[in-house]
């Protein structure tokens, strides 16, 4: 330490800018009032504090600042509404001024639910099969292939789902209307299973697909972080590899992974582009999966050009309302995983 | 119930690594067998080995036969399940299920077993507590999660969740490294206690541990550094540690090397 | 004693009830032999049909079979491995037909020619024009965006990872983690009311880049705060005892340590805003013109190409939007490959 002599021995290994700058560093350390120690190289820390603390502030009023904006433009759109903006379910801002976000929310929640169900089994099947059954040079790989899912742009999976999947899943449709048309969900009252058209179910099929590598990184991360004590003790039981997996690995791991679906959930609530091309633009609230249907984000995307003043207020109202819900669902999975406290925070895509 | 395990020239690898060399052994049922020697001989290997838990380890396997009175455990039509059923284990450091109370960490072996009606689980529960000398300090609290206990209570509870399914054999590695003394003797007064209905085979790096509990005790050491680790020699507790044949044994026991 | 042990004995007896490779392998081929006789015998049919069926009626087997030999917890367990390589392969599904159908239909049209020409004096009908200017567009945008959020974002992780203590830096923490929650398009409405409605400012590649960066500032906060807290504090002491400075040492010692994990999370950051195509929307504006100046003026992006010609509904715009799914989809690529890339020679995040 430079304090502990005035003599040679530590002199030696200083590097060079250390030993030449002028002040404390010299000799006679010892005799120095700690002020004058400490003051100068202070004010630089002191600069920088401020710069990071600033950043760091400025980052919380971004978030206000989103808040603040989106309810300043939103409030004259919604005074202006000749009905009711959360129970009227078509969208005429422009012309009649009636509109509402009863329908584009329904949509947005049957789509993401939707999604949530098809996927989460996958998801966890993947997480379980990487962390507990692929051998460990595939399991990396693996995981990397997974997460490339989320990296495939949205408006791709649209493309996609529009020129690939949609006619592919008219045999699937007429299969579910001819045997389960008389579950709601599955009924086909428009007679439009046997064509390929935009859906809720196709929206939610390519939500899912889109989810997944959220809900599997997440899922595979705290699964991971399992002791391995706990494995071999439930295995030195006699327990097969799925009941220790059952009763070792998942009980202690449910809190990430049910943070990592509302994670997903939150990522589902706010997809846009893809969404807007497969569900079909309808404003009707209907149970019917197969019938065409509609959502706040894609709703925006497809009615912003066209839309007058009054129309982008009315639309950015329909975001406000957006941003609220997926702020609820991501605040909620953040505190059940901040409770879990297991996860890595780099976990989440 | 409790029964003879032989090793008949046992060899345990990590992919190509050979942990422990060629070792055979006779462990008689109801006794205590202890394994000691230095860090890294391959004493803990070779107990794992013993009920199937060394192949858990990916890329881990042995060569040779483990025989269960007459059966070889590593016959290809056994199964390791049931094997790990028959053989408990106690580990080295306490792990009782942390989602779990205390009374479904000693119940989860019955449940996986099959066994559903409450009263023979209750029952069950309770003897296996008493048997590990926990009952007193937990009959009030067995809905309580088992991770609130102390260190030596959570491997008492370990040790009752393992005696719950009544295994012919029990193998322990180490249970007591992580204890405080008082805990050391909890266990070891157990120890004496279950011998008299299970076979017991523990590993341990204490010497005076050893000599306290066992009645047999094999000493494993290495050939050299980065080599497998091999039984030197296998007697009673009182030979051994008074006379033992091998050179090695002696050099070890009384503090020359090792 | 042995009373209540229902499967005692059963389970004592080691020996045998596992499932032999033969019976396995009859009992899949019956399996597959019964499918195909219901394929030929009923009005089902389909190779897509064939395989999940096939599949359902495989595992289903598998599962009887051995349940009746190996009893209820084998079988079990069989199949929910069965159910898991099952879902590991259907996950895979969606990337390789996404990514492969891509590469098919994108391939043909991507010429020298669409990389280097724009979609001026295009008509709605006509089946040439190219990318040139959305490749100009996203390009710049991103940049802009990246120049605007990796160095606010490396301050903010920098705070909260040397300087913050106590309740703002938890904070700070927490409010980033709910920033990565914001839908892209809300990020878009933001910047739409702020910087076009209430600055007047107009649409521009510029808006879209402030768009992107507030997507951006979260995922590059988090990937580097993960990466800075990897840094040991045996070479942070190891500055400090030699008399160096807090903000010295972050910048000379911490940050460089760091640099290779922090470049891969800025450039996972920087994948994920390429291909986003909702706040473009409300804040680009789109342009089918080359159009340089991000400043002023609406300006085109790959994303927002794609978007716009898939709607079109007609061929030749279907091919280019392909073609330009292609594009941008190498891009994307490229940057998400090198970065995982970067991580294998990162000698901190190899753990």
């Amino acid at each position: 330490m430079v304090s502990g002599t005035n003599g040679a021995p530590d002199a030696g290994p200083l590097p060079p800018g250390q030993a030449s700058r002028p002040g404390p560093a010299g000799a006679g350390v010892r005799t120095r009032p700690p002020a004058d120690l400490v003051g100068p190289r202070r004010r630089g820390d002191g600069i920088f504090r401020g710069l990071t603390l600033s950043a760091g502030i400025f980052v919380l009023a971004i978030l206000v600042a989103i808040a603040v904006f989106l309810i300043a433009k939103s409030v004259p759109a919604i005074a202006q509404d000749k009905g009711n903006f959360f129970t009227t379910k078509t969208w005429d801002p422009d012309g009649s001024k009636v509109f509402g976000i009863a329908a584009l929310a329904f949509g947005t929640v049957l789509s993401s639910v939707l999604a949530l169900i098809l996927t989460v089994p996958l998801a966890l099947g993947v997480a379980i099969f990487i962390v507990e059954y692929a051998p460990k040079r595939i399991a990396t790989f693996l995981g990397y292939a997974v997460d490339m899912l989320a990296a495939v742009p949205s408006v791709v999976y649209g493309l996609w789902a529009v020129y690939f999947l949609l006619k592919r899943m008219v045999p699937l449709q007429v299969f579910l209307a001819d045997h389960f048309g008389w579950i709601p969900l599955f009924a086909d009252p428009e007679n439009r299973a046997g064509q390929f058209s935009q859906s809720v179910l196709a929206a939610a099929l390519i939500l899912g697909v889109m989810i997944l590598p959220i809900i599997a990184a997440i899922s595979r991360e705290v699964i991971s972080q399992v002791d391995p004590a706990q494995r071999e003790g439930m295995l030195a039981l006699g327990a097969t590899h799925w009941e220790m997996v059952r009763m070792a690995v998942l009980p202690p791991s449910r809190p990430g992974i049910v943070g990592g679906i509302m994670l997903g959930l939150g990522r589902a609530l706010g997809e846009t582009i893809a969404i807007a091309l497969v569900i079909g633009a309808s404003f009707t609230i209907s149970p019917h999966i197969m019938s065409s249907g509609n959502a706040i984000a894609a709703n925006i995307a497809v009615k912003f050009a066209e839309a007058g003043s009054l129309g982008r207020n009315a639309l950015i109202a329909s975001g406000l309302v957006l941003f609220a819900i997926t702020l609820v669902v991501n605040l909620t999975a953040r505190a059940i995983i901040y409770r879990a406290g297991a996860v890595e925070r780099s976990a989440a895509v | 119930m409790a029964k003879r395990i032989e090793t008949i020239r046992l060899s345990c690898f990590y992919g190509s690594y050979k942990a422990v060399d060629d070792a055979s052994l006779v462990i008689e049922p109801k006794s205590v067998t202890a394994l000691i020697g230095p860090s890294g001989c391959g004493k803990s290997t070779y107990l794992r080995a013993l009920n199937r838990m060394h192949e858990v380890i990916p890329g881990a396997r042995v060569e040779g036969s483990v025989l269960l009175d007459d059966v070889d455990i590593y016959r290809p039509d056994v199964d390791p399940v049931a094997v790990r059923r028959t053989i408990g284990m106690v580990f080295q450091r306490p792990n009782p299920f942390p989602t779990m109370s205390i009374y479904d960490n000693v119940a989860a072996g019955l449940k996986l077993n099959g066994v559903r009606r409450k009263s023979e689980l209750d029952d069950a529960v309770e003897r296996s507590i008493k048997a590990a000398n926990l009952w007193g300090e937990v009959k009030d609290r067995l809905g309580k999660a088992g991770a609130g206990l102390s260190g030596g209570q959570q491997q008492r509870l370990c040790i009752a969740r393992a005696i719950a399914v009544e295994p012919a054999v029990l193998l322990m590695d180490e249970p007591c490294s992580a204890l405080d003394p008082i805990s050391t003797l909890a266990i070891e007064d157990l120890i004496s206690q279950l011998k008299d209905s299970y076979t017991i085979v523990i590993v341990t790096h204490n010497m005076q541990q050893a000599a306290r509990v066992s009645d047999t005790t094999g000493f494993f050491t290495l050939r050299g550094p980065g080599e497998a680790g091999y039984l030197v020699e296998v007697d009673t507790t009182t030979k051994i540690f008074t006379n033992p044949t091998e050179q090695r044994t002696e050099d070890y026991i009384t503090g020359r090397f090792g | 004693m042995s009373a209540t042990l229902t499967t005692s004995d059963a389970a004592v007896a080691l020996r045998g009830r596992r499932l032999s490779p033969a019976l396995l392998a009859g009992t899949i081929a019956a399996a597959l032999v019964v499918t195909a006789v219901l394929f030929l015998l009923t009005p089902l049919g389909g190779r897509v049909g064939f395989l999940m069926v096939g599949a359902l009626m495989v595992g289903a087997a598998v599962a009887a079979v051995s349940w009746r030999v190996e009893g209820r917890r084998k079988a079990v367990n069989r199949m929910v491995t069965v159910g898991t390589y099952i879902s590991m392969v259907v996950a895979l599904v969606p990337l390789v037909a996404v990514l492969g159908y891509t590469f098919v239909r994108g391939f043909k049209r991507l010429t020298p020619a669409f990389l280097t020409h724009s979609m001026a004096n295009v008509g709605p009908l006509d089946a040439g024009g190219g990318i040139y200017h959305a490749i100009i567009g996203t390009l710049e945008e991103v940049l802009l965006a990246t120049l605007l959020a990796v160095p606010i974002g490396l301050l903010v992780t920098i705070y909260i990872t040397e300087y913050g203590r106590g309740q703002l830096a938890s904070a700070i923490r927490f409010f980033i983690d709910v920033m990565t929650g914001i839908p892209s398009i809300v990020a878009g409405l933001f910047i739409f009311a702020f910087w076009v409605l209430a600055l007047h400012r107009g649409f521009s590649g510029f808006a879209a880049a402030l768009a992107l960066a507030v997507l951006m500032l979260p995922v590059v906060v988090r990937s580097s705060e993960e990466m800075i807290r990897l840094v040991p504090s045996s070479l942070r002491e190891a500055s400090y005892a030699l008399g160096v400075p807090k903000w010295r040492t972050i910048l000379s010692i911490v940050l460089p340590t760091a640099a290779t994990g922090i470049t891969t999370g800025v450039m996972l950051a920087v994948a994920r805003v390429t291909g986003e195509t909702a706040p473009l929307l409300l804040t680009a504006g789109g342009n089918t013109f080359i159009h340089v100046n991000p400043f002023s003026g609406i300006q085109g992006a790959l994303p927002l190409f794609v978007f716009d010609q898939t709607s079109r509904g007609i061929d030749a715009a279907v091919d280019r939007a392909w073609a330009a799914a292609l594009t941008l989809i190498f891009i994307v690529m490229a940057l998400y490959i090198a970065a995982r890339l970067l991580t294998r020679r990162n000698a901190l995040a190899r753990r």
